[in-house]
């Protein structure tokens, strides 16, 4: 840290700037957090209003017991669908931003209507395909001649989803990259077409390359986004439903993520939230070794640009 | 650019601009049309949005959850900018010791997404308050009962849009994004500031905030967004109907069952993507400046 722009020496007055982000963050967040791991050494309804300390059990029951397959089928899932949403997420925004980056005409006109996507919520996009896909007055069983039951079958349903997650993310995605590729220097591009590299090699060896940090930069917010803002998806097109195939998948719904149970085991009906905290302690386990492993990356790419 | 490649170009983006755009289209025009041709597969607008919106806007409390939404996510953009922008005064213009604990404690926020504190933070926002201040201190004050027992008091914030807007008052990116942008800030410029007499209030206002004003752009912008797509929080925290916002209002106005009113729903969807879309329209250029380019994120 620069220590020479610290002009003002007053302690008092950069702690009363300080102390109101500290409160929140120790409030809202850090007590929270802590508070969640004391929660999932407790039995404990919502509804009943009960609480009874049982130590260890709930993590217990993640891995042992009746209530593990429910918990292996859903980390299981929840690993295809982020590995999806991500991986489909980033390699179609990558190649449309790169087509759209190209000297063309109208790329402008292309370019708005890529990003604006950018301001679309989780539970518009859903809406939207809920209207679309609906098995009896949607358009698309009406172009297709057919009565497909979009939601109602597991393996179309998890499809489907994915489809929306990725959907609703491209414009986020897209505005990086089409950021990054502007400020891509041009000599590295101009010394490969010398060399007459063809364009798909130019843009493995070089393009790919310099648009690193931004793949990088996507790759862990994606995965955010895919653990946690997919919710709204999922609530508003499937509730989680439905149960998947025999003989591992058919213990909850198929689109039921980690985050989604969390959810349904704390607030569903039969509310165990101590057993929901214990799922939420290896969920936070998850994004804290995203996040550490972003911290990582980050902290060497700013060290080598000095 | 050879003519028959740029021609696949073209191809290619208009094909994935049809594909990304297609089902808002399908929104808008589903929006104009009577309760009778919306089930359709026709795609002729019709002129029937007024009369939509006049029964969605009443009717299913469309403008009750525009109104909350709105009011939670110009709170939070605005408190997560006023913080941040005096937590960075002070870790970037202040010298004291354990400044780069602060730093890390408050980055650290970033694993945290609130999302992930749901179970914990319902208990201590919906929680009633001790009824007396003495309660609540005794309570504090025994460290097994505060740390390590289920907790006892909390806000009462259950149900009101308080309890929705202070759980993400304060801001990791906030801080982070200010403080690279502070400490890019050529030193000279606040040593002249000090020797000319400013206190640090005026040296925010006259020379901090002017300088930043695209980094407040892009905050803004993400800020606002972030809250206004907010689902999963206001969903558990709230229940009564004239305090939901509007994500979660689009669910329960979808899920009035077999009679769901497919042409009012798309007007609703319509009218709750206005204000992301105003606020990105409006702040893309300083987005793009303050955020989406500079190389740390």
């Amino acid at each position: 840290m620069k220590e020479t722009n610290a002009v003002f020496k007053s302690r008092g007055i950069s702690f009363l700037y300080l102390s109101p982000s500290i409160l929140i963050l120790l409030t809202f967040i850090f007590y929270p957090a802590w508070k969640a791991i004391i929660l999932s050494l407790y039995r404990s309804n919502l509804f009943l209003g009960t609480r009874k300390f049982i130590g260890a059990e709930n993590i217990q029951n993640l891995f042992w017991g009746p209530l593990a397959p429910g918990f292996r089928q859903v980390m299981v899932q929840t690993i295809i669908f982020s590995t999806l949403v991500v991986g489909i997420g980033i390699s179609v925004s990558l190649f449309l931003s790169v087509q759209a980056n190209k000297d063309i005409k109208g790329a402008r006109i292309y370019r708005m209507l890529l990003i604006w996507p950018f301001a679309l919520s989780p539970a518009i996009a859903a809406t939207i395909a809920l209207f679309m896909f609906n098995p009896e007055v949607g358009l698309v069983n009406a172009v297709l001649h057919m009565n497909i039951r979009w939601l109602d079958s597991p393996v179309l349903a998890f499809l489907l989803t994915v489809c929306i997650a990725v959907w609703k993310n491209l414009g986020y995605n897209i505005v990086f990259y089409l950021a990054a590729l502007q400020s891509i220097p041009r000599s590295p591009l101009e010394a490969a077409d010398i060399d007459g590299a063809s364009p798909v090699k130019k843009f493995w060896l070089v393009t790919f390359p310099l648009l690193g940090p931004t793949t990088f930069f996507l790759l862990f917010t994606n995965i955010t986004y895919s653990f946690f803002d997919t919710f709204g998806i999922i609530d508003m097109l499937t509730r989680g439903g439905p149960v998947g195939p025999g003989p591992f998948f058919d213990k909850e719904g198929l689109t039921t993520t980690l985050m989604y149970k969390v959810y349904l085991d704390g607030f569903g009906g039969s509310s165990n939230m101590g057993f929901a905290a214990a799922e939420g302690l290896v969920l936070m386990a998850f994004v804290v070794l995203v996040t550490f492993l972003q911290f990582r990356f980050l902290g060497k790419r700013i060290h080598y640009e000095g | 650019m050879k003519k028959n490649e740029s021609l696949w170009v073209h191809a290619v983006l208009i094909f994935a601009c049809i594909i990304i755009c297609f089902p808002i289209v399908f929104a808008l025009i589903k929006a104009t049309q009577e309760s009778g041709d919306v089930t359709s597969a026709s795609l002729v607008p019709g002129g029937a949005f007024w009369k939509n919106l006049q029964i969605v806007w009443y009717d299913y409390h469309l403008g009750c959850y525009l109104r909350n939404s709105f009011f939670i996510s110009v709170w939070v953009a605005l408190g997560k900018i006023v913080l941040s922008l005096f937590a960075s005064l002070a870790l970037v213009f202040y010298r004291f010791k354990g400044k780069n604990l602060v730093f890390v404690f408050i980055i650290v926020t970033l694993m945290l997404p609130t999302e992930m504190l749901i179970l914990g933070l319902f208990d201590l926002v919906s929680t009633q308050p001790a009824a007396k201040l003495v309660l609540l201190l005794q309570w504090m004050f025994d460290p097994v009962e505060f740390f390590f027992a289920p907790t006892k008091y909390g806000f009462g914030w259950g149900d009101s849009l308080v309890g929705v807007v202070m759980p993400f008052m304060a801001s990791a990116t906030g801080v982070f994004l200010f403080r690279q942008h502070f400490l890019s800030i050529p030193h000279s410029l606040a040593d002249s500031a000090r020797i000319d007499g400013a206190n640090s209030l005026q040296f925010l206002r006259y020379i901090l905030i002017p300088m930043s004003l695209n980094t407040i752009g892009a905050l803004a912008l993400i800020q606002f967004i972030y809250v206004w797509d907010q689902y999963i929080w206001p969903r558990i925290i709230i229940r009564r109907t004239a305090n939901q916002v509007v994500q979660v209002g689009l669910n329960m106005i979808v899920s009035t069952g077999e009679s769901v009113q497919w042409s009012q729903v798309m007007t609703a969807v319509v009218v709750a993507m206005i204000p992301p879309l105003l606020v990105f329209a409006l702040l893309y250029r300083s987005f793009m400046n303050g955020y989406a380019l500079s190389s740390e994120k």
